[in-house]
């Protein structure tokens, strides 16, 4: 076998260093090879990373753009990370989160007069009893039948989109629209308010931050994230210990989906209005990696989120500037995870120098 | 005599945190059947894969046959003429013994033009094998044949035998003796790595003992004690828990008539198992493993709560469809025999570690988490049961295995537990902490809890049990005061011999 000077070693301990460390060493790789493409497009490097993740940031307008597409980052994250940890793989974020969307939306639609002051809360709760619904599927079918949850959640996403176009091409659709896939707009009545003036941030960004207090609560404090931890890390314990893992499918599944509904709702009762068929650019999918960036800790997960939003930002900002295509914003995600996924391994290992064969000189 | 067959000197092997093996010397001479001994942890089975090509040593030398050799492989290995059985067998369960044997060799040679090598080497070895039999169908002692046939066909002139008879029956253990004695007759040297010292002055010609890394003596075990052995692995004298007899209580666990189907080709079904466990007494069942003991355990833990026939009562509450969560409410105890991934997780502190069973006993209040009393509880069986460790925050994986299992004896002994199970409670321990795990265990049975002890270790049984049974096949015989008992005749129990249907 060819000798390499170096190898890895497993760690003693696991390495808290680097377990910080790891997603900045991302994100910095993340920037290099970023620096590269650019140039190798043509484009002057530089200028171009500056558009990227300077540039959005300029003006207040700006941070509220960050604050607005982090928000429904976070919220799916956050939920989700509550699964992972327990290794209950929810995929289907983005499916809940359009559910949620359809139930508040449908609410906001046919009884925001009736409801008067309650509207909105009627249909922030429609929202998150949506999102929750729709998570509950994958949750029967493999507490019940065993079925895997990543496949059926996964699938779910694309019938939840179908089902909203088909009330936007149906009965739903608004006579006035021009026979565009959209409904009516809604009541300004039941709008989420701005955060302030002159950007579009609203509400849904701090209940974004009292679901992240709430989520650090659930998974350091509390018996229930406990059990879901010890399910993760040690299966045979938490049988050992009488556990029941079909509480924490359920638990995962309907923390994870309520807050994606919770997500959706607040997109179409804010920036966009109305109902329409493309409410997210994926963020129930982007959460997938904001929750593994924010290495499933709530600060961790707010944090990944701002950044996550920048590069979709950016990947706009780029997108006018230099006539460069939508993908490069899913290939700056795409370099994060598979950087991020890299660095992991030197959590729990380390390079050494190979020692040197013994005895050689004999 | 001439050339030693093996001599390693100044053997130094350094792990991150460990100091595994320190300025080793070993030597084999040629027929020789030297014994490794050590406690566990002591840097045997770093040695030894050193000598097999699996790691390389830091510094030191090997010689062999007289000639200095660098070992980069197991295969290198196998070409000076090392074979080595392994504790735990790399058998695959659906193919035939002469496929496996196919699979394990170093040239590439058909199944059935294995088959009469294997046959020929069978017979005269005196090891019985079938060729054509599928592996799954063999019991334990039959597979370790496989892989010491497997090993001769190689024609080694060192066999290494790492621990062969922790999982035989005592007839398969004088079988097995045997046979090595047939070998190294024929001038193979053997390497026999165990801690029972008992078959260590049976088999062995010279020793090697090593403690904590490093070579605390040789010795010709024939001229040795058991204590004067023992004192060489462990460093101080021994002395034996004491059993006093005494007024045992009422019923605490009884399973009536309890019957379990087999969950997978490769498990056992448990037959009409009838047991009587009362306050104040240990009952010990005895047996090979793979005889019912996983399936056993947990159906009386409740980890698996499935179709069954009779019934489990718990203190005189019928408690077979209840889970584990609700058994351990009523009383329940229970020690695995994994201890890290099922007894403990290994990445969380002690103290998450003391959650894991106790949350009613106070560190859980309104759902949420009372790490103080946790922490609290982790300190004091830290201190209680002499828990070598950083402190209660260390992860479990830091500690040793014996300094994690008194962790794990210790969290259940102090939840008081009017019922406990323990499977293999030394498996894998040293002496001293076995010794301090068998006294707790007598204390809470003085103190009136029903213990339930299942082990592979005969010598256990006796010590801490007031009455063994045997689990064979899934059954289990019926209980026996320990006085009325002796080795033998639980080696015949184990065999099955005393069941109605007789198998070869």
């Amino acid at each position: 076998m060819p000798e390499l000077p170096w190898r890895l070693e497993k760690r003693a301990a696991p390495s808290g260093v680097m377990r910080i460390a790891s997603p900045l060493i991302a994100s910095a790789a993340m920037l290099v090879t970023g620096f590269l493409i650019f140039a190798f497009l043509g484009k002057n490097p530089l200028d171009a990373l500056h558009m990227f993740f300077i540039e959005p940031l300029n003006s207040s307008y700006g941070v509220g753009e960050l604050l607005l597409k982090a928000t429904p980052l976070a919220l799916c994250a956050l939920g989700l990370a509550v699964g992972f940890s327990a290794n209950i793989w929810n995929i289907g974020a983005e499916g809940q989160l359009t559910l949620g969307a359809i139930c508040g939306g449908g609410v906001a639609l046919f009884w925001s007069g009736e409801l008067g002051r309650l509207a909105l809360p009627a249909i922030l709760l429609a929202g998150v009893a949506g999102g929750a619904a729709w998570a509950a599927i994958p949750a029967v079918l493999r507490t019940r039948f065993n079925t895997s949850e990543i496949l059926v959640s996964l699938m779910l996403v694309y019938i939840a989109q179908l089902l909203l176009a088909y009330l936007l091409h149906g009965a739903w659709r608004d006579p006035e629209g021009f026979n565009f896939p959209q409904s009516k707009a809604f009541d300004d009545a039941v709008i989420l308010p701005l955060l302030m003036d002159g950007q579009r941030a609203n509400v849904a960004f701090l209940f974004m931050l009292g679901l992240a207090a709430l989520s650090w609560i659930f998974s350091r404090r509390s018996f229930a994230g406990y059990r879901m931890m010890v399910a993760g890390q040690a299966p045979d314990a938490a049988a050992y210990a009488g556990f029941s893992q079909r509480r924490n499918v359920w638990l995962a599944f309907l923390v994870s989906g309520g807050a994606a509904g919770l997500a959706g709702v607040c997109e179409v009762v804010g920036p966009i209005g109305r109902l329409q068929t493309d409410i997210s650019p994926g963020y129930g999918f982007a959460a997938i990696i904001v929750a593994f960036v924010g290495r499933l800790h709530p600060v961790g997960i707010v944090l990944a989120a701002l950044l996550m939003s920048l590069l979709y930002l950016g990947g706009e900002s780029v997108q006018l500037g230099l006539q460069l295509p939508a993908a490069v914003t899913g290939l700056f995600q795409g370099l994060l995870l598979f950087y991020l996924l890299a660095a992991d391994l030197f959590i729990g290992f380390r390079l050494r120098r190979a020692p040197a064969a013994i005895g050689r000189s004999a | 005599m001439a050339a030693p067959r093996l001599v390693l000197t100044g053997i130094t092997k350094r792990y991150p945190t460990i100091l595994a093996n320190d300025h080793v010397d070993l030597r084999v001479g040629v027929g020789e059947i030297h014994a490794l001994m050590g406690e566990n942890g002591a840097g045997k089975s770093t040695l030894m894969k050193i000598v097999y090509g699996v790691t390389r040593p830091d510094s030191g030398k090997i010689e062999w046959d007289g000639a200095e050799v660098l070992i980069h492989s197991p295969a290198e290995a196998r070409r000076l003429g090392i074979g080595m059985v392994f504790q735990h067998f790399a058998l695959f369960e659906t193919l035939t013994v002469a496929e496996n044997i196919s699979l394990a060799l170093d040239e590439r040679i058909a199944p059935a033009a294995l088959v009469p090598r294997i046959r020929a080497v069978a017979e005269r070895y005196g090891l019985p094998v079938d060729p054509d039999r599928l592996v799954h169908s063999m019991s334990v002692g039959e597979r370790q044949r496989v892989e010491i046939v497997r090993c001769l066909l190689q024609s080694p002139k060192l066999l290494i035998m790492d621990e062969p008879t922790s999982v035989l029956t005592p007839q398969a253990v004088l079988q097995l003796f045997e046979t090595l004695r047939r070998l190294a007759a024929e001038g193979m040297s053997i390497l026999y790595i165990s801690h029972k010292l008992e078959e260590i002055r049976t088999l062995c010609d010279t020793a090697t003992v090593l403690r904590a890394g490093r070579v605390s003596g040789t010795a010709r075990p024939r001229e040795e004690t058991n204590a004067s052995l023992a004192r060489l692995m462990v460093g101080n004298e021994l002395d034996d828990a004491p059993l006093e007899p005494h007024q045992t209580g009422e019923v605490r666990l009884e399973v009536d008539g309890y019957s379990l189907p087999a969950r997978d080709p490769f498990g056992t079904a448990l037959r009409h198992i009838d047991l009587r466990v009362h306050a104040g007494e240990i009952v010990g069942i005895a047996g090979v493993s793979g005889n019912g003991q996983r399936e056993l355990l947990a159906a009386l833990s409740g980890e698996t709560v499935g179709a069954h026939e009779g019934s489990i009562s718990l203190c005189g509450r019928r408690v077979d469809h209840l889970g584990a969560a609700a058994r351990r409410d009523l009383g329940l105890g229970f020690v695995p025999e994994e201890r890290l991934g099922r007894g403990a997780v290994p990445a969380m502190s002690l103290a998450q570690n003391a959650l894991l069973t106790g949350a009613h006993a106070g560190m859980v209040r309104h759902g949420l988490v009372q790490s103080g009393a946790s922490r609290a509880s982790a300190r004091a069986t830290i201190e209680e049961f002499k828990v070598k460790c950083g402190s209660e925050l260390s992860a479990a994986e830091r500690l040793s295995g014996g300094n994690l299992q008194k962790f794990i004896v210790g969290r259940e002994i102090r939840l008081a537990p009017k019922v406990l199970l323990v499977a293999q409670p030394t498996w894998g321990v040293d002496v001293g902490a076995a010794q301090m795990i068998h006294q707790a265990l007598i204390a809470l049975r003085n103190a009136g809890t029903a213990l339930l002890v299942i082990s592979e270790e005969l010598d256990e049984l006796f010590t801490i049990c007031d009455r063994i049974a045997v689990l064979n096949a899934g059954r289990l015989s019926e209980p026996q005061p320990r006085a009325s008992l002796s080795v033998e005749k639980i080696g015949l129990l184990m065999t099955g011999a005393a069941a109605s249907h007789a198998h070869a």
